[in-house]
């Protein structure tokens, strides 16, 4: 289980406990289709477009947010993946575990690029992307896709698209994954 | 078993176990991805500041390993030996003293003598300390880019990637290391490295290039260098080091390269699939004949492109948390 939520909470020898679930598999279905709608409605056609998922948890939404996107303009809409582990500026207190790989095959300079998150958290990840993505050159503008807005904020950061906001405390933690979202707490394994 | 290298110093490859090798290989793959992009720069460890300090002249290590900082947007402090006051006659612990004066995070650092990588971490041990090589002792990054080489290779041979396969591919590996494995910290770092991957390791030598204790050594003597070579899925070889004397261990080079030399004669009988390995710099015609270094199956160059991301990965690793912080 890999989200954002555990990249930024860094919970290495934690593991998730789930305490309820909060939306099923064909909520989260539901929420990605309108989420789709929604960025076409934004942006009028998809030319220009291109969908970066932040690895490792945004990965299986921009994969499906890309589908769809198919389906609805019948047309392919570049897809890249982005692991923001060398940017993040907490390396002093612990490095991400690092298991994902960053593949993006085009220029992205003049583009619409639409950053694709499980979780949105402190913003920090979002950040730390919107840095990352400069390496590939000068999108024209840059929007954000999440599953779950959880709140708590440290940088003055929005999502543009949101599956769901879900309301929560420090101490809670978040996993959203395609088969649902749960909340529950992070404890020692 | 050391189980991570995270904010710990490199100084041997000996104790880290399974898991500490492939978290740094592991890491490596990314830093491949980041040194194939139009920009090969990563902010990962800005302001912070690696010196590095080579005692003993080197090249390929010294380029790799800055530039391998550099990449990271770490700032690098370069002494060159000639031009400094050790040449004054200033002792190792008053030169690291005045480079720690200057505010470092990290030392890199190659010495002629073995375990001075060692001592130097106990007189900053708030420095993180990565050993480039010490007298006969060890070569970590040799080590754990040469089985990062090897993984490379036969996980494109097995249609699979290195990250994927994990450790799989070294189960029951044939390695053959050959040559001065005396005088050698490379022979040393590898064999370390293969052992913990699961690899089975053979040295072969002339009795005067062995250690005295290689029968400590997690490794076996091959009697026959002809038959182990015939039996090595991947062949190491290792720089007759003349600086250090190898020149009296043996009769005479030519009778070296004629008894333990990788020859094209000896190349040709090796199977197709079997993989040849050379730390650098090479003696051509001695341990290896010049046309054999240049065959498709010599992965020499590889290893060499191989070594910034190795080093990326280990000094991404030793500067980062040891995952003790608290959350956001």
């Amino acid at each position: 289980m890999s989200t954002s939520d555990e990249r930024q909470a860094r919970p290495r020898g934690l593991t998730f406990l789930a305490k309820s679930q909060l939306l099923s598999q064909d909520d989260v279905a539901r929420a990605l289709r309108r989420m789709a709608h929604e960025i076409v409605e934004r942006n009028h056609s998809l030319e220009g477009l291109s969908v970066i998922g932040l690895q490792k948890g945004g990965e299986p939404f921009a994969r499906a947010l890309t589908a769809l996107l198919a389906d609805i303009a019948s047309d392919q809409t570049p897809l890249g993946l982005l692991d923001v582990s060398f940017y993040r500026d907490d390396l002093s207190l612990n490095p991400v575990p690092h298991s994902a790989m960053t593949s993006i095959d085009h220029d992205l300079t003049g583009r619409t690029v639409v950053l694709v998150d499980d979780v949105l958290f402190t913003g920090r990840t979002i950040r730390a992307a919107l840095n990352a993505l400069s390496d590939w050159g000068r999108p024209r503008s840059v929007q954000l896709a999440v599953m779950v807005d959880r709140g708590h904020r440290e940088l003055p950061i929005r999502p543009d698209y949101v599956g769901k906001n879900l309301p929560t405390s420090l101490d809670e933690a978040i996993v959203a994954t395609m088969e649902g979202v749960w909340i529950g707490t992070r404890e020692p394994s | 078993m050391i189980d991570t290298i995270r904010g710990q110093n490199l100084l041997s490859l000996e104790g880290l176990s399974r898991t500490a090798i492939l978290e740094v290989l592991d890491v490596a793959e990314s830093f491949v991805e980041v040194n194939q992009r139009a920009i090969k720069k990563v902010p990962a460890l800005k302001g912070r500041v690696v010196a590095s300090l080579f005692f003993e002249e080197s090249t390929r290590t010294r380029l790799s390993f800055e530039t391998a900082a550099k990449r990271l947007s770490a700032d690098v402090l370069s002494l060159a030996m000639a031009s400094s006051s050790v040449k004054k006659g200033e002792s190792l612990r008053d030169t690291i003293a005045t480079i720690d004066a200057l505010g470092i995070d990290a030392v890199v650092m190659r010495h002629q003598s073995s375990g001075a990588a060692v001592q130097v971490s106990r007189y900053v041990p708030h420095v993180r300390v990565i050993n480039a090589g010490d007298g006969l002792h060890q070569h970590p990054t040799q080590g754990l880019l040469d089985v990062f080489t090897v993984r490379q290779v036969l996980a494109l041979r097995h249609g699979t990637s290195g990250l994927e396969s994990g450790a799989e591919l070294f189960n029951g590996l044939h390695v053959l290391i050959v040559g001065d494995v005396r005088h050698s910290r490379v022979a040393r770092s590898d064999i370390a490295a293969y052992v913990a991957l699961g690899a089975q390791v053979r040295v072969a030598a002339p009795g005067t290039l062995l250690p005295e204790d290689i029968g400590s050594w997690p490794v076996e003597v091959a009697d026959d260098f002809d038959e182990a070579l015939d039996w090595a899925d991947v062949v190491g070889l290792l720089r007759l080091q003349r600086e250090r004397g190898t020149g009296s261990f043996v009769p005479s080079l030519g009778e070296f390269t004629t008894t333990f030399g990788l020859t094209m004669d000896r190349a040709r009988r090796l199977r197709p699939t079997t993989l040849i390995m050379h730390p650098g710099p090479m003696n051509r015609g001695v341990e290896i004949d010049s046309r054999v270094a240049d065959l498709p199956s010599a992965l020499i160059t590889r290893q060499v492109a191989n070594g910034v991301p190795i080093r990326m990965s280990v000094l991404y690793l030793t500067m980062a948390g040891s995952g003790e912080g608290s959350g956001l």
